[in-house]
């Protein structure tokens, strides 16, 4: 792939294309999972977990290690099937439309619904701009203007400030922090509906995190957000909605035990166990 | 009273001394005794291989004066009762038939890699994966028998189909009508072809199997195919790895011996005539003349013997330099 940024020429004449896949909308789109459960071979490891994640909105996945918040947050982009023997029941709704019915490839329900993992995974053999691209090229879609998307796309991450002007070196000579935001960029490229994060910021230092959920904050209007997380100030300080999971007994699948408004959550939950692990008491 | 007089003697030497030092350890007993049998290990197979280099430097000697260090290598010509030897044809013919053995090898083995590793189901990837490593055990001779007995006369109608069609290509053509289509590199080509597919299948599947799985889901979340992911991860963090595979194939078809010398019929000029009968390799000669030598000749096929080492030692070389640079983006 030949780079050319050209300062001179007026690039951004063009309007900038907010719909890289035709026909596609790119509206933030409401996410509903209905009755999910999970399987790894023989082992249920979710049971009926229903949820409504809606648009414009940020839903934060809180729960204990080992409770399925990952395995429930990649069964809402098809990325669940893509270890061997894992098993789903139920299913999802993206703006009505089920992502298991067929209407979507599994290739199509991934570029509407991004992810954003907990390690940071940049691809190594390719610069910053050719990662911010990489999903365009892996879709198969094709963009004019290719520079306005990379600058767009690094500043809704919140990136450009620092990358704009070393856009061809590797994506792996950036900080943790950076690297995450860089997965951010290369996720919103693709113009995703729905981009779900996976403990984005674990990885992270305290300073990273805050712009990474700042970045959170700002994306919120023009994409719907999923986020798990560990951290409790954090589902506090980004969510509208929480959900909080629970493996009852030991070897029992996980349950969504309630699910409501972060205030409400975190204030006066219905549930004992809820309020027990929001304030640290166990888990 | 004392206590403090060391460390105050230790903070002066600290002070003083600014200078870079390694922190030394004194290894226990044991890590000795294994340092020890490693290292001996290590100069034992170093010892060895020079050892064999020298004897084959020096059991060369008489051949190349006789004819002469740069004729031996430039001339087409095996006359050892009249001092004229050369090998120049065949060192071609070597790496003629090894580029054959490439070209149909590497796609075969490269697809058959991430067929195991990427599409095919669990069991039958632990079937194949046997089986291969099975056919990679497999002696060459077999291979060799295979090819003359059945492969040779399949090969005729293509090899005369390729004739027809491909003469585009200059080394497709035939240098007369109704030239023989048998004992032809093409044929020893995809015989030894087919012989470095498993060995470079195993490597290559091992090299694609390291790629990191967040790498590969990355690649797969941003909507990419199966295909999309080989190409945008599993390749480029194996290229290092598979350009390694590949010349480990390249090697061995380089020096491949019987299932050549039972096949091919045996030219010294360079044949770029693929389709025909007649091919050069290096190992092929050494194998059905040494039987029968006398000194000169002998030394003559050391020689020979020596010059593909070289040749494979130059192909490594240079593979080196091509594995560094790529992988140094
Ligand atoms: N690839 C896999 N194969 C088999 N079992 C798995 C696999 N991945 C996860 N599991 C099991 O599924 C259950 C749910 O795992 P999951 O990763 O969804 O939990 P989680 O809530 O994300 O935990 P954490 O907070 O530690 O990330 C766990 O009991 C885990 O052991
Ligand atoms: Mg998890």
């Amino acid at each position: 792939m030949t780079i050319t940024v050209s300062a001179a020429e007026p690039t951004s004449e063009l309007p900038i294309s907010r719909d890289p896949l035709p026909g596609a909308p790119t509206a933030p789109a409401t996410l509903e999972a209905i009755g999910i459960s999970a399987w790894f071979g023989k082992r249920k490891v979710l049971e009926r977990c229903s949820l409504l994640m809606e648009a414009r909105k940020v839903t934060a996945l809180i729960g204990p290690s080992g409770c399925g918040k990952s395995t429930f947050l990649r069964i809402l982009n098809r990325m669940h099937e893509v270890i061997p023997g894992a098993m789903i029941a139920g299913g999802v709704e993206l703006d009505g439309t089920d992502i298991y019915s067929g209407a979507l490839s599994p290739t199509k329900v991934r570029t509407r619904i991004g992810m954003v993992f907990q390690k940071p995974n940049p691809f190594p053999s390719m610069t910053i701009r050719q990662n911010v691209l990489a999903g365009l090229r892996l879709s198969g879609v094709t963009n004019n203007d290719k520079d306005a998307l990379v600058e767009e796309s690094l500043r809704r991450a919140g990136l450009w400030n620092e990358v704009g002007d070393r856009l061809d070196e590797g994506g792996m000579a950036l900080s943790g922090g950076q690297q995450q935001r860089l997965c951010i960029a290369r996720a919103l490229a693709v113009k995703p509906q729905v981009l779900l994060m996976d403990e984005p910021c674990s990885a992270l230092d305290p300073i990273s995190t805050r712009v990474v959920e700042e970045t959170i904050g700002a994306l919120a209007d023009d994409v719907t957000i999923v986020i798990v997380t560990h951290n409790m100030q954090q589902a506090a300080r980004v969510s509208d909605r929480c959900a909080f999971f629970l493996v009852e007994e030991s070897g029992e699948p996980g349950r969504i035990v309630e699910e409501g408004p972060t205030a409400k959550m975190f204030d006066s939950p219905d549930d004992q166990r809820t309020l027990d692990y929001v304030t640290g008491r166990f888990g | 009273m004392r206590r403090s007089v060391v460390v105050t003697v230790l903070e002066d030497v600290s002070a003083d001394l600014d200078v870079p030092r390694r922190p030394t350890v004194r290894p226990v007993a044991g890590d000795r005794v294994f340092r020890a049998i490693s290292t001996a290990a290590a100069t034992v197979s170093l010892f060895i291989v020079v050892i064999a280099l020298v004897f084959l430097v020096k059991e060369s000697q008489p051949a190349f004066r006789a004819a002469g260090y740069w004729k031996f290598f430039t001339t087409n010509i095996w006359n050892p009762s009249l001092g004229r030897l050369g090998v120049g044809g065949l060192l071609v013919g070597t790496v003629i038939i090894a580029l054959i053995a490439l070209v149909i090898a590497v796609p075969l083995a490269i697809g058959m890699a991430l067929f195991i590793n990427e599409y095919a189901p669990p069991r039958l990837r632990q079937i194949l994966t046997s089986v291969i490593d099975l056919l990679a055990a497999l002696p060459s001779i077999l291979f060799g028998l295979w090819g003359k007995a059945a492969l040779q006369r399949q090969m005729i109608p293509i090899s005369g189909w390729l004739a027809a069609h491909l003469s585009v290509f200059p080394f497709m053509r035939l240098s007369r009508q109704g030239a023989s289509l048998a004992q032809s590199s093409l044929v020893v080509g995809v015989v030894v072809g087919l012989m470095i597919v498993p060995i470079i299948t195993s490597v290559s599947r091992d090299v694609m199997a390291q790629v990191p799985r967040e790498q590969c889901e990355g690649a797969l979340a941003l909507g990419g195919t199966r295909w999309g992911m080989i190409r945008a991860v599993i390749l480029p963090f194996g290229r290092s790895g598979l350009v390694g595979a590949v010349l480990l194939g390249f090697g061995r078809a380089l020096g491949e011996t019987i299932a050549v010398a039972l096949i091919v019929s045996l030219v010294f000029k360079a044949n770029f005539h693929v389709l025909e009968q007649g091919g050069g390799s290096i190992a092929a000669l050494i194998a059905t003349r040494f039987g029968e030598a006398g000194d000169l000749e002998r030394s003559g096929l050391v020689a020979a013997g020596l010059a593909l080492f070289l040749m494979t030692l130059a192909v490594n070389f240079v593979a080196c330099r091509v594995v560094a640079r790529t992988s140094a983006v």
